[in-house]
């Protein structure tokens, strides 16, 4: 399971960069979204998987004394994607309205504002 | 102990901005809320300096989970004096936007947006736990977005693609690095990650952390290889919006760095390099596109970036005085900036331009306006006694005791070649002789604005200045206040101490 995990991460992070990478708009949205994916999957992944475990105290005991599944990166995970989700939203609305205005969807040519003479 | 009352300047934001929903096309009502609201904000900042001030370090655990286990909040002297400066940036901004503002974008909820964004700053300030100071960047950044883009002009939209997508890599950075931190350290409170990331043994992986956060953050304060996006989206939307970006939305970067890099990551051997070259990398590569640019605003731009390097260096150099002059460079850095680029909007109402080849004569029409510039524009460049010389001296001492000798001389040349763009600046802007300007149909000049907006626009000018006169003129108060802040920062036992308390039971 980790093991597929890892390579999976592995791939979202190179594909979402390469994406990023590329010269169009829309990659680049595909880019941040596959990148928002894979920092959500370390979360997931770095906060050690356990199949079965809920981290519920038993009445008897006072605190858990087995391995269990931690709640907090599930937690994290969660807002992170409600988060990314609203960024997202923004950022394809963002690159609607640009290739709208400047009729392009290469990013080369959205170099007016780094000219000196304006 | 639990002060619950210390997350006020972020709930009285909040509130703000929700009343503010309420009045969405009352474009005057709006007016007077923000002014009214933006004044009590200062207020509220203040008391809670001072109680900071006079009590010591103060902390809310949310909901009463005992640090480290639920999110903390806490109001040290360096997070309470950031608050007070964001508001005062913030009311100055909020009060130069009822003057220049157009109707038309206001009504698509510019004065909202901005209190969710001071909101998220003080929140930034505020919090103790990475995660939550995560959630508070995007507050800040989802909101930078909209006021970025607000109004839809063809600049503004292509600058915004580019602020856009650095922000949100960086986002993303931050957030495999908090990934990570939690897979090596289990917590999330920044006072207990102290102890934690102190005592793991596989340095390599703690560096690796610790460079994600300052690509992380360094996208955002606009450090030397990642500051491109800068100065290509800043000079785009209206001056008021440039203004609370240049003065406030880096310096939450390095706010984040100093407390990070003081508190969780004591910087190594390699570390503690890499920041004093990357500092001074960003002071070169900041100045020298300074000289280059004739906007104006992009000057400023250029110049954000060139300063920022002043305040790495003090946290690269890492002593207590270098550090001293960092905070004292930050707290005169968010004044001067934040007034430059009201500035540059008042001279844009003036001139209907922000050419400095078309520009002209302001010293000759407006001597008294001209003044005001001046002193903004002199305490950049760190003219004595005005504000930018004391921070540059603390960090200059710094850099000598540590035999940081280099470090000094890019220090040296970025007051120089400020120096060099501000004097271009002033012979360019004040003293030419000035050219006639064709009159643009769709700029509202000065002179035609009503006095309500005339006034509105001088009076956070006229403020900002006398703020940092009282910077430069009365640096031993400010001087004492970095003192205590840089030892905060460097003794980072008393903010673990006063967020996990003595008693922590660990199981």
């Amino acid at each position: 399971m980790e093991l597929l995990l890892v390579i999976l991460i592995g791939l979202l992070y190179a594909s979402g960069i390469y994406m990023m990478l590329r010269r169009s708009m829309v990659k680049l949205i595909l880019g941040l979204i596959l990148l928002g994916n894979g920092a959500n999957m370390l979360i997931f992944l770095l906060g050690r998987i356990v199949k079965g475990k809920p981290p519920i105290i038993g009445s008897a005991e006072k605190m858990l004394t087995e391995i269990y599944a931690d709640p907090v990166p599930q937690a994290l995970i969660l807002t992170a994607i409600v988060i990314s989700f609203g960024l997202q939203s923004f950022a394809i609305i963002l690159v609607k309205r640009a290739y709208k205005i400047t009729a392009t969807d290469d990013l080369d040519e959205l170099n007016t504002t780094d000219e000196i003479y304006e | 102990m639990n002060n619950p009352y210390i997350v006020l300047p972020v709930l009285f934001q909040l509130f703000t901005a929700v009343l503010l929903l309420f009045f969405w096309f009352k474009v005057n009502a709006q007016r007077l809320i923000t002014i009214i609201c933006s004044l009590s904000s200062v207020g509220i900042a203040i008391w809670l300096f001072s109680e900071v001030y006079s009590n010591g370090i103060l902390t809310m655990q949310a909901g009463e989970w005992k640090a480290p286990f639920g999110i903390t909040f806490v109001a040290d002297i360096f997070s309470s004096t950031m608050v007070l400066l964001t508001s005062i940036a913030g009311m100055a901004v909020a009060i130069f936007a009822t003057g220049s503002i157009r109707n038309a974008r206001l009504k698509f909820g510019f004065f909202p947006i901005l209190n969710f964004l001071l909101m998220g700053l003080h929140g930034a300030f505020l919090t103790g736990d990475i995660f939550n100071l995560y959630v508070w960047f995007e507050i800040i950044i989802i909101a930078s977005f909209v006021l970025i883009t607000i109004g839809g002009e063809k600049a503004q939209i292509e600058g915004a693609i580019k602020y856009v997508t650095m922000n949100l890599l960086a986002s993303a950075i931050f957030l495999t690095a908090i990934a990570i931190l939690y897979g090596m350290a289990g917590s999330l409170n920044m006072a207990d990650l102290s102890g934690q990331v102190a005592q793991i043994e596989n340095r390599g992986l703690v560096n690796v952390v610790a460079i994600l956060f300052l690509v992380g953050f360094g996208i955002k304060s606009a450090i030397f290889p990642l500051y491109f996006w800068l100065p290509a989206s800043y000079h785009t939307p209206p001056p008021a919006i440039s203004a609370i970006f240049g003065g406030l939305l880096t310096k939450v970067g390095v706010y984040a760095l100093l407390r990070i890099f003081t508190l969780v990551f004591i910087p190594d051997e390699f570390l503690s390099n890499l920041l004093v070259v990357l500092a001074a990398l960003t002071i070169l590569s900041g100045g020298l596109g300074a000289i280059l640019q004739i906007n104006m605003r992009k000057i400023f731009s250029y110049l954000i970036v060139c300063h920022i390097g002043f305040m790495l260096a003090g946290l690269g150099i890492y002593t207590e005085l270098a550090i001293l002059g960092a905070i004292f460079y930050l707290i005169h850095d968010i004044v001067v900036k934040t007034n430059l680029f009201l500035i540059s909007g008042l001279i844009f109402k003036l001139k209907g331009t922000l050419n400095i080849e078309k520009l002209g004569g302001i010293y000759k029409k407006y001597p008294f306006y001209a003044l005001l510039m001046a002193i903004s524009l002199f305490s950049l460049v760190g003219v004595p006694p005005l504000s930018g010389f004391w921070a540059k001296i603390f960090l200059i001492q710094g850099g000598y005791q540590e035999g940081q000798y280099t470090l000094i001389g890019f220090i040296l040349l970025g007051s120089f070649l400020t120096l060099w763009v501000i004097a271009k600046l002033w012979s360019e802007v004040f003293w030419k002789e000035s050219v006639d300007l064709p009159k643009k149909i769709n700029v509202k000049y000065f002179s035609e604005l009503v006095p309500f907006k005339q006034w509105a626009m001088l009076i956070p000018i006229i403020f900002m200045t006398i703020i940092t006169l009282y910077i430069g003129l009365a640096a031993e108060h400010i001087i004492i206040l970095s003192k205590q802040i840089s030892y905060e920062l460097m003794n980072p036992s008393v903010y673990i101490e006063a967020v996990l308390g003595t008693q922590i039971e660990m199981p």
